[in-house]
């Protein structure tokens, strides 16, 4: 009696959690898989026909915005790499004492609202803008030439927006890295850069690994940058998704968006850490 | 170097380890002459000694010499390595022994090239290498802890060295194997370091390590995260394997009976000195300071000064006005602060008046019994003379020498050979 009791204290401690995830998130689920399947209109009202057709429909006609939303957060995660790993390196390694002070001014964005922050970029990078201007007059921007309204904005306002998510989980695994291992790797002939590549970086893969996901994943379905940096243009499949619930209140399409975005996203991540993860865990330096 | 050495396994297994492998080893012709690669001379022979990696094509015999000169190494305002001079034979197997904080470990990542003197030069076989980073030096280090990577096996951990010299790959794949064989771990070579116990991880280490034949092996106390009896076990072996390598091996430990199993030369290091270099026989019987006389053994000190000396005997006095009888070699030094000592275990001691004039040593003291111990192979006496000053005297634990067990506060006579005498510098720190 007691030893059963026992056995269920780390029950008791999931509860709250397991109820939470019941309630916002596996009825909800439940209810969209159960909407993506309706047909009807907004008028008259939606009602369950199976209508399995809703799925292959938003495919054709949505393809374009599915699309763009992978190519922008693919483009949008490299960019966040390229930038987060010189930082996270940066922080772990040479900041000493501004250590602590750096790392919150990478998590300082996150005390303003998101679309606040878009916002500003979209006061920064308007047409008749100091940047827009500059960049004109150094010829890198033709005289008609803007950024606003571009996939330039728009994916650069992902990279910017996720940023931390790259940093922070890059960092956590520079920090722990047995700095040992380099003298190691110097000692067994590697120059500093081969160190770099053979220790450092197959080390530091789980932080990017990690880091990819928490970037991709939300990018993917982001809709506020398309919304404020592009036009309908740059539309991602956020703002389509946004839009048929919102606006067009057609309900089952927006749905069937959902779901296929989150069966693309699974999909790719598992390949992601097929591919990755067991070829870091066997046979990453070799 | 012999060539023609009996085939053996220079890992002879711990009683708990695998014991299988062991009878594989002698049952199994095949294993046992892969055993033998040790022994074969190409294995023998280091590459072109401590030459720098760089300088390839002159092949220079290999001698494995270490030389620092006038080193020193401060942090800030610290110094930790103090004007360090040292030479270390080729071939030898050379301890670097003294406490926590002594500059021992810094001594040998200057050697190493992980760190740079402050002052000084660092020299590998005659040429200078001090300003040349770990990869230009043709040294390897067995890391505290083995500092093994994580994300690659066994063989590729053994392989790294090879494989960042260009070695070719068949090359690679033959010597990794070999080396695995060598340490009995072959059946290990795919798994991942977390996946070993401690002293199967040391093994790696030490064949990650002498797989690149390297003209001198580095090892910062390689046995320290190990559980004492496994400690004992492997430093038989790391000695075994020193002298069938033949190269120099320099070793830093804390551990003075570590350092007294292994090495053929200690040097005893103190604030960023060596106080005393030589074999572990010299340091015990003839320490020229009170350091070393208590970090090698123990020792029963009493502040002194020689106030005669008559060719090989000199005469030191005590300051309660004690005399003793000291040969003169064994005289370290006869101006400054001195005391003079013996060892616990070469006093005789027995109760007052108990000895015939014929049986006393010639050097001689009254002390009382403070407390005793049994400690099964002696027992140990702490007695406490006249002029305040506490020693230790064991009893050898065998029906020969003792004589009953004396109780505390009996008066005692303390006797020993003038020829087990002798007289240390004292230093800031007795």
């Amino acid at each position: 009696m007691f030893k059963n009791r026992q056995r269920l204290i780390p029950w008791y401690f999931a509860l709250p959690g397991l109820l939470w995830l019941i309630v916002f998130f596996g009825i909800p689920l439940i209810n969209q898989a159960n909407v993506s399947l309706m047909t009807g209109d907004p008028e008259a009202g939606y009602e369950l026909t199976w209508a399995f057709s809703n799925y292959t429909d938003a495919i054709s006609e949505y393809w374009p915005q599915i699309r763009r939303s992978l190519g922008y957060a693919f483009v949008a995660t490299v960019i966040a790499l390229v930038i987060a790993f010189p930082l996270a390196y940066f922080i772990a390694y040479k900041a000493g004492r501004w250590k602590g002070f750096l790392l919150l001014m990478v998590v300082l964005p996150f005390f303003m609202s998101q679309v606040l922050r878009t916002v500003s970029w979209q006061l920064l990078l308007t047409d008749n803008g100091w940047i827009v201007a500059r960049l004109r007059d150094i010829g890198l921007l033709a005289d008609d030439g803007r950024i606003l309204a571009t996939s330039t904005a728009v994916i650069g306002g992902i990279a910017y927006n996720y940023l931390p998510f790259m940093v922070l989980p890059l960092y956590a695994s520079l920090e722990r890295l047995d700095r040992r291992l380099l003298e190691a790797a110097t000692d067994l002939y590697a120059s500093r850069a081969t160190a770099f590549r053979k220790v450092t970086v197959p080390l530091a893969t789980p932080g990017l690994f990690a880091g990819s996901l928490l970037v991709f994943i939300p990018a993917t379905g982001d809709f506020i940058n398309a919304a404020l940096l592009g036009s309908t243009k740059q539309y991602m499949v956020g703002n389509v998704i946004q839009s048929n619930f919102l606006t067009i209140l057609d309900f089952p399409t927006a749905a069937a968006l959902s779901f296929l975005l989150i069966g693309i996203i699974l999909v790719g991540v598992v390949l992601y850490s097929a591919i990755l993860g067991t070829k870091t865990l066997t046979e990453a330096a070799g | 170097m012999s060539i023609n050495r009996t085939p053996v396994s220079y890992w002879p297994l711990g009683q708990n380890e695998r014991p299988w492998r062991a009878i594989d080893a002698r049952t199994t012709p095949g294993i046992g002459v892969r055993l033998k690669l040790v022994s074969t001379p190409e294995q023998l022979t280091p590459e072109p000694g401590l030459r720098t990696v760089e300088d390839g094509g002159a092949r220079a015999a290999a001698t494995g010499e270490i030389r620092l000169e006038g080193v020193s190494k401060f942090y800030g305002d610290v110094t930790v390595i103090d004007d360090l001079t040292l030479d270390i034979e080729p071939g030898s197997f050379y301890a670097l022994l003294g406490p926590s904080g002594c500059g021992k470990t810094t001594t040998l990542r200057m050697i190493g090239g992980f760190e740079v003197p402050s002052v000084g030069t660092v020299h590998l076989d005659g040429h200078d290498v001090t300003n040349l980073p770990p990869n230009k030096r043709a040294v390897n280090t067995v890391f505290q802890s083995y500092a093994l990577f994580p994300h690659l096996t066994v063989a590729k951990n053994v392989a790294f060295g090879m494989e960042r010299k260009g070695v070719n790959k068949a090359e690679i794949k033959r010597r990794t194997a070999e080396a695995l064989e060598s340490v009995q771990l072959a059946h290990l070579a795919e798994r991942r370091p977390a996946a070993l116990s401690g002293g199967q991880q040391q093994r790696v280490a030490l064949a990650r390590a002498l797989v690149n034949r390297p003209g001198a092996l580095l090892l910062d106390e390689p046995l320290g995260a190990l559980d004492l009896r496994l400690r004992r076990q492997l430093q038989v072996e790391i000695k075994k394997v020193q002298q069938e390598v033949g190269i120099t091996f320099v070793h830093v430990t804390h551990d003075q009976e570590e350092a007294m199993t292994m090495a053929d030369v200690i040097a005893v290091m103190n604030r960023g000195k060596i106080e005393q270099a030589g074999s572990a026989r010299e340091l015990y019987d003839y320490p020229s300071t009170a350091f070393v006389a208590n970090f090698l053994g123990q020792s029963n000190l009493v502040k002194a000064s020689i106030t005669g000396t008559d060719g090989d005997s000199s005469v030191a006095e005590t300051h309660d006005g004690q005399k003793f009888k000291v040969p003169t070699g064994r005289v370290a030094a006869t101006t400054g602060e001195l005391a003079v000592g013996v060892r616990p275990e070469k006093v005789w001691i027995s109760e007052l008046d108990a000895l015939d004039r014929e049986e006393r040593r010639c050097n001689r003291i009254r002390a009382t019994v403070i407390t005793s111990a049994f400690l099964g192979v002696s027992l140990e006496y702490h007695v406490k003379t006249p002029g305040g000053d506490e020693l230790i005297v064991t009893v050898q634990n065998n029906a020969r020498d003792q004589v009953d067990w004396l109780a505390d506060g009996t008066e005692v006579e303390l006797s020993w050979e003038p020829d087990h005498t002798f007289v240390v510098k004292v230093g800031a720190d007795v």
